[in-house]
C-alpha cells in the first residue's frame, strides 16, 4: 500500500506481535518521516528488538500493519555480528556483501569512517568501536532512506558513543535519511533525537526528548536513571527525584 | 577405464569431497554440526523405507532428510537447539536401526549403510554422486553472498530483501543431497565428519570465505584419495580410513597454524 505523504517512509498501525503465544508488542503506532531521528527507549524485555524485527520483516505482525514506502531502502546496523571464529572474513569482503561493490567504493567508505586501509583486516580482529564503524559504513554505502540502529553503541565507552551519535547526526544532515534507533543508552541518545518513543510492550509515552523525559510514565519505567536524564534538561531545578520503581518495569 | 573398482571408488570419494566442501563451510560457520548429524542419521530411515517399499535409495534418502529438516525447522525455539537436535539425531539413528532389522537379509549389509562401502560403488552410483555434487555446488554458488550475509546477521540480510528462512532451506536441500550422495561412500554415521573435518582443517589456511571453500575442497579430495590408498595398503575399511585421513590433515593444519603464531613475524 502506498503512503499518501511522500515524506512518510514508514507507518506502523496498531502493530501487535506475539512470540510463542506471548504478546510482546501491543497496538504500537509509529510514523517515520524523512530526515527525522526517532529513538525507541525502554527497559529490557520491553519489545524494542521485536519492534525492529517487525519493521525489517523477520517477524510477522499478529495484528495491525507495517507499511513501507514502495522501494524504501533500509540500512540496518546490528548490535553485533553472529560471526563464528571459524569464518574467515575480511573487512573489504564484508563491505561488498551481498551484491558486490568496487574496491575503490569500499575503500572510500572505509576512509570516510576513519578506517582507511582496514579492508584487508579480519572482522574478528576489530575492536568493538571499529566494528561499529564498519557496520555503519556498510549500511550507508547503499544511501539508505531509513537507517536502523539496534543498540548500536552497546559496549562502547562514552567518548566513542558521543562520536558515534555525532556521526549519525552528520549523516542525517548530508544524506537526509530518517534514522530509527533503539537504545537504553538514555542520556546521549535523547539529546540526539527529534522524537522519542518510550516502549514497554505498548507505547507508554512519546514526544520530544524533553517532554518524554519529564513524563511520569517514563520516570516510572526508568527510575533514578530517568531522573538524571531529566536533570539534563531541567538542570535549573535542583530538587531530587525519589521515585518508586514500577514492578512490571523491573 | 571405469571398470576398475578402485578408480570408481576414487572418483566417488572426490565427488563427495567436492559436494561437501561449500556446504561443510556453512555447517561449520552456522554451527550446524549436530544438525548435519541428525539429517545424516535420518538417512538410515530412508534406507529402511527404500528396502521396504522397493524404491530407489537416492530419492528415499532425500525425502527422509528433507522431512527431518522440516521437523527441525518446525520445532526450533521450543527446546534448546542442542538438546532438540540430540534427541532427533540419536532418535533417528536408533529408529533406522530398528526399522532395518525388520527387513530380511539386510542385517548383513547394515555395516555398509552405517560406514559406507566405497569399493562397491557402481557406475550408476557415480552418476548420482557427481550429479548431486554439481547441483549442490551450483545451488550454493548461486546463493553464496546471500547465505554469507544471512549467516552474519539475519536482520541485515532481511533489510536487503534476502529471506533468512529461504536461505536456510537452500542449505537444508543441499544437505539432503549430500547425505544421499554420501551414504554409499562413508555411510550415515560418518557423513557428518566429511562435512566438518575438511572445513575445519581448511580454516587456518584461508582469509576469505571463498578461499576457505576452495581449500576445503582440496583437503577433502586429498583425504578421500589418501584414505583410499591407506585402506588399500593397510586392509582397513575405506570409509573410516578416509575420515582418519581428514582428521590427520586437520591436525597438520592446526599444528602449522599454532607454530606460525608462536614464531616472531
Amino acid at each position: 500500500m502506498t503512503l499518501p505523504d511522500h515524506d512518510r517512509l514508514l507507518e506502523l498501525r496498531r502493530l501487535s506481535v506475539e512470540i510463542e503465544g506471548r504478546r510482546v508488542l501491543d497496538g504500537v503506532n509509529l510514523t517515520l518521516r524523512r530526515g527525522e531521528i526517532v529513538t525507541i527507549v525502554g527497559p529490557n524485555g520491553s519489545g524494542k528488538t521485536t519492534l525492529m524485527r517487525a519493521i525489517i520483516g523477520t517477524l510477522r505482525p499478529s495484528a495491525g500493519s507495517v507499511q513501507r514506502q514502495p522501494g524504501l531502502r533500509i540500512g540496518y546496523v546490528p548490535q553485533r555480528l553472529a560471526i563464528d571464529p571459524t569464518m574467515p572474513m575480511t573487512v573489504g569482503r564484508f563491505m561488498a556483501l551481498p551484491r558486490g561493490r568496487s574496491r575503490s567504493a569500499v575503500e572510500a567508505a572505509l576512509a570516510e569512517a576513519g578506517l582507511a586501509g582496514a579492508a584487508g583486516r579480519q572482522i574478528t580482529a576489530l575492536s568493538g568501536g571499529q566494528l561499529q564503524r564498519v557496520l555503519l559504513a556498510r549500511a550507508l554505502m547503499d544511501r539508505p532512506d531509513l537507517l536502523i540502529l539496534d543498540e548500536a553503541t552497546a559496549g562502547l565507552d562514552q567518548p566513542a558513543v558521543a562520536a558515534f551519535y555525532a556521526r549519525i547526526e552528520a549523516v542525517r544532515a548530508t544524506q537526509g535519511c530518517a534514522v530509527l534507533m533503539v537504545s537504553h543508552d538514555l542520556q546521549i541518545v535523547m539529546r540526539a533525537s527529534d522524537h522519542v518513543v518510550c516502549l514497554n510492550g505498548h507505547v507508554c509515552c512519546e514526544g520530544t526528548p524533553e517532554s518524554v523525559s519529564s513524563s511520569p510514565a517514563y520516570l516510572r519505567l526508568f527510575g533514578a536513571e530517568g531522573a538524571s536524564t531529566l536533570a539534563l534538561y531541567r538542570h535549573h531545578h535542583s530538587h531530587s527525584h525519589d521515585l518508586p520503581l514500577d514492578e512490571d518495569a523491573a | 577405464m571405469l571398470d576398475s573398482f578402485l578408480l570408481r571408488a576414487a572418483l566417488a570419494g572426490v565427488g563427495l569431497a567436492l559436494a561437501c566442501a561449500p556446504l561443510g563451510c556453512f555447517v561449520v560457520w552456522r554451527r550446524m554440526a549436530y544438525y548435519g548429524d541428525a539429517t545424516a542419521h535420518a538417512a538410515l530411515l530412508g534406507v529402511a523405507l527404500s528396502l521396504a517399499l522397493s524404491v530407489p535409495l537416492f530419492p528415499a534418502v532425500i525425502v527422509v532428510a528433507l522431512a527431518m529438516a522440516a521437523v527441525v525447522a518446525g520445532m526450533s525455539g521450543r527446546h534448546a537447539p542442542d538438546t532438540l537436535l540430540g534427541v532427533l539425531s540419536h532418535g533417528a539413528l536408533a529408529a533406522g536401526l530398528v526399522a532395518v532389522s525388520f527387513l530380511e537379509g539386510v542385517r548383513s549389509d547394515l555395516m555398509g549403510y552405517l560406514f559406507g562401502d566405497i569399493l562397491a560403488v557402481t557406475r550408476a552410483d557415480l552418476a548420482l554422486i557427481w550429479g548431486g555434487a554439481v547441483v549442490v555446488g551450483g545451488l550454493i554458488a548461486w546463493r553464496w553472498s546471500a547465505l554469507l550475509l544471512a549467516t552474519l546477521s539475519p536482520e541485515m540480510a532481511a533489510s536487503e530483501g534476502i529471506s533468512p528462512r529461504a536461505e536456510q532451506w537452500v542449505l537444508n536441500i543441499a544437505l539432503a543431497l549430500v547425505v544421499a550422495a554420501g551414504i554409499r561412500i562413508v555411510g550415515a554415521v560418518l557423513i557428518g565428519a566429511m562435512l566438518i573435518i575438511p572445513a575445519a582443517a581448511a580454516r587456518p589456511l584461508a582469509r576469505t570465505p571463498e578461499a576457505m571453500a576452495v581449500a576445503t575442497a582440496v583437503i577433502g579430495s586429498a583425504a578421500a584419495l589418501g584414505g583410499l590408498a591407506g585402506a588399500w595398503h593397510l586392509d582397513t575399511p575405506a570409509g573410516p580410513t578416509i575420515i582418519c585421513a581428514a582428521a590427520v590433515l586437520f591436525a597438520v593444519t592446526s599444528a602449522a597454524a599454532g607454530v606460525k603464531r608462536l614464531l616472531p613475524a
